[in-house]
């Protein structure tokens, strides 16, 4: 199930590239309210890609990434030496803090 | 408009930069995660604008509308391929990952990154290096850039090396002051200005010139071919050149690749990934389509010159022109203090720490934190001084760093998505692209363009085909740490 659909975001991803520009109005000089239709195409497209983004943010966000955003493998083992770094989290971003951290929901 | 207003009005611009870093100053911690990182916390609009910000270079206001002047709108299109989708897509590829990655790992580099899973200090050394060598030339352009935008502001009152001078010691004091989190705060004060003002300029001109279809109109008149898709400049294969390398090369740019790790949350990325086509769509549209119709409205350009400017000065009150032209430049500084930077934290982490290490002395955090500073300071005062000289392979090199970064791209994209790639695989994809692609530039023997397509996209297969080629007929090495990067009982995604 998670490869098909992987593969099927792919896909989406590829004609979202492909047809940003509209090749099949090559030489095409159409003016529709002042700006060639072709760049209208394009803005229409571009509002389109932002939609489908937001649905895979929503519904598939972390798909084919490879790894879990799960726990910390123990910070000890690799500190770094930002390890102390997130010592005063402002009150906003508290609770998505604890999301990256990757402490269980 | 007088001189000392202009003067004042871009003064007074870099002032006010200076108190909005002067209060992150007060919230910044003395470690280098927080100078280069801003700890990890930037927000949604943070996030989004000082990226966008940092894209928003010269280019935008005047290299690309001078190309939509000369050879019709069509870049916009390029631009939104390239920037809109191909890079959000890649935030999300690379991007995301990454940000995963430094989360648990604490990496601050690409170059960290990649070599802690490599288990290679010279992978992650060649990668600074590489970097820096794009990013040096590229730095120095900006300079000249804002050197000169400021000596034809004024007429020549304040000449070239005085202008640049100024705008380089601004950005020092600045940088060294503020670190990450006072640059994202003016990128995203200058993000939105830009924005508003462009759309301002555009609406300008339309009302003084009767609507985008009058405007639309002389276009027609005076160059048909423009109002048409695609030219003898804009082939198929020369837009998806540019499209690809710019955008693959984006995302390995310093400042905008350290980004990925500066998100605060996995919301901040998922809203900005979503944002990234709008918003430039509102941005190139605009800035372009001036270029674009300046064309048919009788503005005369000097051959050298930028229409963007001329366009302004001639459609709009000249407070509006001085205020949007600080702007522009403003938005130039803030590319280059985000790479000053970026290269400042390659520089200390990738090179000299790692040697530092390796003699066996201790660098502490509050060390590192100010050697940062002083990497800053080093790397824009040679910039500086290497632009008085004019360096014509410098500057070749600049205008080439797109392409340059892009060469980086795949055999990362591979390191991170194949657990077959080996330390022999990604080296091998990494110094073979960058030598083709030098080689290209510099050797006649290496051709630019293979029908119709840039060496910069050619030098990305081979270095992709590289990559995957040693490293099947390599095995990983002992030091690798594969895990890293994949789950012990990956078997697909979630």
């Amino acid at each position: 199930m998670g490869s098909l659909e992987l593969a099927g975001w792919i896909a989406v991803g590829i004609v979202l590239c492909a047809l940003a520009i509209p090749w099949f109005l090559w030489g095409n000089s159409t003016v529709v309210a002042g700006l060639p239709v072709w760049l209208w195409w394009h803005v229409g497209w571009m509002g389109l890609a932002s939609v489908v983004f937001r649905q895979f943010a929503r519904r598939a966000w972390g798909l084919g990434i490879g790894i879990e955003p799960g726990p910390d493998p123990s910070p000890s083992s690799n500190s770094g030496p930002e390890s102390e770094r997130t010592s005063k989290p402002k009150p906003a971003d508290a609770e998505l803090e604890s999301e990256r951290r990757g402490e269980p929901p | 408009m007088t001189l000392p207003a202009q003067l004042g009005i871009v003064v007074g611009y870099l002032v006010l930069a200076l108190l909005i870093g002067l209060s992150a100053y007060r919230l910044t911690e003395r470690t280098a995660a927080d100078f280069y990182l801003a700890s990890r916390t930037l927000g949604t609009v943070v996030l989004l604008f000082t990226t966008f910000a940092t894209l928003l270079s010269a280019f935008t206001f005047f290299a690309g509308p001078n190309i939509a002047y000369h050879e019709g709108p069509e870049w916009i299109l390029v631009m939104g391929l390239m920037d809109g989708i191909i890079f959000a897509i890649l935030w999300y590829a690379i991007g995301y990952k990454q940000w995963l990655l430094g989360q648990q790992y604490d990496y601050v580099t690409l170059g960290e990154m990649l070599g802690d899973r490599f288990g290679s200090g010279l992978l992650r050394g060649i990668i600074a290096a590489v970097s820096l060598l794009w990013l040096f030339p590229y730095v120095m352009l900006q300079q000249v850039g804002a050197g000169t935008a400021l000596e034809t502001l004024t007429d020549g009152a304040i000449p070239y090396w005085a202008g640049a001078g100024l705008i380089t010691a601004f950005m020092i004091l600045y940088v060294v002051l503020a670190g990450m989190r006072g640059i994202a705060w003016t990128d995203t004060l200058q993000g939105a200005f830009m924005l508003v003002a462009t759309w301002i300029a555009m609406l300008w001109l339309l009302t003084v010139v009767g609507g985008p279809t009058s405007a639309t109109a002389a276009l027609e008149t005076e160059a048909a071919a423009h109002v048409a898709l695609g030219s003898d400049h804009y082939t198929p294969q020369w837009m998806l050149s540019r499209a690809l390398v710019i955008g693959f090369g984006v995302a390995m740019f310093p400042q905008v690749n350290q980004r990925f790790f500066a998100a605060g949350s996995r919301t901040v990325l998922k809203r900005s990934f979503a944002l990234w086509p709008i918003l430039c769509v509102l941005l190139f549209v605009p800035s372009f389509m001036i270029g674009a119709w300046a064309h048919g409205l009788d503005v005369t350009v000097p051959a050298d010159g930028n229409v963007f400017p001329i366009v302004l000065t001639e459609f709009t009150p000249g407070w509006f022109a001085a205020l949007v032209i600080a702007g522009a430049m403003a938005a130039m500084m803030s590319s280059s203090d985000s790479m000053l930077l970026s290269g400042s934290s390659y520089f200390t982490r990738d090179l000299y720490r790692p040697l530092a290490e390796f003699s066996s002395r201790d660098v502490s955090d509050r060390r590192e934190d100010l050697l940062a500073r002083i990497g800053v300071v080093v790397f824009a005062t040679a910039a500086f001084l290497v632009s008085l000289v004019n360096p014509a392979t410098l500057f070749e090199l600049g205008d080439a760093a797109f392409s340059g970064f892009a060469q980086l791209a795949l055999p990362v994209l591979a390191a991170l998505y194949w657990r077959r790639t080996t330390r022999a695989g990604i080296g091998a994809g990494i110094l073979l692209s960058q030598a083709f692609y030098l080689l290209s530039h510099f050797a006649t023997v290496v051709p630019g363009t293979y029908a119709g397509w840039s060496a910069g996209v050619v030098g990305m297969a081979l270095g992709l085909a590289a990559t995957v080629a040693v490293s099947l007929v390599t095995t990983p090495a002992a030091a690798e740490r594969r895990a890293l990067y994949f789950d012990r009982n990956e078997t697909g995604a979630e």
